[in-house]
């Protein structure tokens, strides 16, 4: 069963963090990781692109790191862009780290899910999200996503500010 | 992949809401009409980002525009889909449908229940892509997969079929499909999302004529295509090169791999509208919302008004039958009270007794129906379609599709039952 979260918490999230350290990132333009980390950015987001076959090179203006550890924080959130089984170890590392880079938030992107590592993560006091996208959420919950004729499920007759 | 969670909102509410926030900038409650071509950017950047899909926003009104995308919000909600594509017609979303699933040489199957105009499309001027459809009867579960073939690549029917009163067994069909990983398109033109979602039971793409019940008045031409979301189009490598392969009017960009489930929306304007240009006009759009906010109520009484004049023709001497799915001993009465809820339709056909000559003196005697080539007007509207809508076809294909000699076609509107009766009465009797 995917979880299910509220549109309050899933906002709340992304408008407390500042820094997101995007493990999984890509060079490649047509890559969902490039397109989620170009559009963060101009959100107002800081990403910082994680990639060890990468580390030492520039993604969008920012220098690509080989691991969390390498990573200079702080940083609030780990988005994780590898599959459902990697999940695990970039959680364990974020545990590990989360007191030292200021780590509250780990996002597992969309497709992505892996029970365990959240309910460790959890335990550990850190806040979970899986299977969705952070760009796609923003959009969405900005009625950005609406803009190309996409559901948001959004319902509101309330005035937002611009 | 799963199908969505019962949305939060019933659907008069998303019907009257979805897609409709009040405008952010004035706090306009009511949809603007953004009656405008280009967008400003804020930089080179900002330019980049739209024109390589990285970001969402407006460039050009050929590709989205705000009054549209908020009709498009909404069609996807009420039908239970993740994004729509808005066009200038009906047969435009037909057209863009296709224009991302098909290759040269690539074929589909279709039921030979259609609109007429559909048929036409498909089996005449879609040759000109080298594009091939397979006309099946739709009832014979064995006859569909036997039109399948190794260059196929959807299945495409209409829920409750124009004029006919057939209603197609969508979980049947939706099931043959999947056996044979196909996507499935249903038309739902003549339910709306109010009698009948064909994603819930089981298709992957719904076409409607928005034209027609949707915008309600007769005022609008306008088509859409809504995506499930549901299809993995890279199950089979190389079946839809179109949606997930490295698209080369887009920089080598594969569409499934960047957008997921949002692939086909995308491909819809950023290919499909952007390079053959069937964009629906906002001005279209605004006045289809202002349809689909009434939607609900006016379908209850196109159904109410239906079954009324149906009942009435049904006892009338000099009608020799009626096809309409609400009677009780309509062959399809079961099917409809399975797939349609809120009514049976507004559109159905009968026969006069005398054929061809007695039908036209009947649609030439009448003084309240309209007589004209559309329907899902407010107004009650009467047609011959063997000599108009399905004119193009031959004999036998107007008879398999519900349009032979003797059939006259009404779509019933929403004035006083007594009076479309006292009309259809009088014309029957002189
Ligand atoms: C069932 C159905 N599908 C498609 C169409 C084509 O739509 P349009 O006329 O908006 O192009 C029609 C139009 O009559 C229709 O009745």
């Amino acid at each position: 069963m995917p979880e299910i979260y509220a549109d309050s918490d899933i906002l709340r999230i992304l408008r407390s963090v500042k820094t997101i350290a995007l493990v999984g990132a890509s060079a490649k333009w047509q890559r969902p990781s490039y397109f989620a980390m170009k559009y963060l950015q101009t959100k107002g987001y800081r990403v910082l692109p994680i990639n060890p076959g990468l580390a030492g090179q520039e993604i969008l203006g920012e220098t690509v790191y080989a691991s969390l550890a390498d990573t200079p924080g702080p940083f609030e959130m780990v988005d994780v862009f590898r599959n459902s089984a990697a999940a695990m170890g970039v959680t364990e590392d974020a545990i590990a780290l989360a007191s030292e880079k200021g780590i509250r938030v780990i996002w597992m992107q969309l497709g992505v899910e892996n029970p365990e590592a959240a309910a460790l993560a959890r335990a550990a006091g850190l806040e979970v999200i899986m299977d969705r996208c952070p760009k796609i959420e923003f959009g969405r919950l900005n009625a950005e996503l609406s803009w190309g004729g996409f559901d948001s499920g959004v319902i509101t007759a309330r005035r937002r500010r611009v | 992949m799963t199908r969505r969670k019962t949305p939060e909102y019933g659907f008069e509410t998303r019907m009257v809401h979805a897609g409709a926030q009040p405008e952010p900038v004035t706090g306009a409650r009511q949809t603007p009409i953004f009656q405008n071509t280009s967008y400003v950017f804020h930089d080179a950047d900002d330019a980049a980002s739209l024109f390589n899909l990285q970001s969402f926003g407006f460039i050009y009104s050929r590709l989205t525009n705000p009054t549209v995308a908020v009709l498009e919000e909404r069609l996807a909600s009420l039908e239970g889909g993740r994004g729509t594509t808005c066009t200038a017609s009906g047969h435009s979303a037909q057209l863009l449908v296709f224009f991302a699933l098909m290759e040269p040489g690539d074929r589909f199957v279709a039921s030979n229940r259609l609109y007429g105009g559909s048929v036409t499309q498909f089996g005449k001027t879609f040759r000109k892509f080298d594009w091939q459809c397979d006309f099946a009867d739709f009832e014979d579960p064995e006859a569909i997969r036997t039109a399948i073939g190794p260059k196929t690549k959807a299945i495409f029917c209409e829920a409750l079929a124009n004029p006919g009163g057939v209603v197609t067994d969508l979980e049947a069909v939706a099931q043959i499909a999947r056996e044979a990983g196909l996507p499935l398109i249903v038309d739902n033109t003549m339910a709306t999302p109010f009698l009948c979602r064909p994603i819930e039971w089981g298709a992957d793409v719904v076409l409607h004529s928005t034209t027609k019940f949707l915008s309600g008045n007769g005022t609008s031409m306008g088509g859409a295509m809504v995506d499930s979301g549901l299809f993995d189009w890279s199950a089979v490598q190389d079946r839809f090169p179109g949606l997930a392969a490295p698209e080369p009017a887009y920089h080598g960009l594969n569409f499934h791999e960047s957008f997921g489930d949002m692939a086909l929306t995308m491909h819809g304007h950023a290919i499909g509208l952007r390079d053959l240009g069937p964009t629906m006009a906002p001005m279209n759009a605004f006045q289809t919302l202002l349809g689909i906010e009434s939607l609900a109520m006016r379908m209850r009484r196109h159904c109410e008004n239906a079954q009324i004049v149906a009942d009435f023709l049904d006892g009338h001497e000099r009608v020799a039958w009626v096809r309409y799915a609400g009677l009780r001993d309509n062959p399809y009465h079961a099917l409809a009270t399975k797939y349609l809820e809120n009514g049976f339709g507004s559109v159905f056909t009968f026969g006069v007794k005398g054929g061809y000559e007695a039908g036209l003196k009947v649609v030439e005697g009448c003084t309240l129906f309209s007589h004209l080539a559309n329907i899902g007007d407010a107004r009650s509207l009467i047609l011959h379609p063997a000599s108009t809508t399905h004119r193009q076809l031959t004999p036998e294909q107007r008879d398999v599709a519900g349009a032979g000699d003797d059939v006259i076609r009404l779509s019933i509107g929403v004035e006083t039952p007594e009076d479309l009766i006292r009309d259809l009465d009088h014309a029957l009797s002189s």
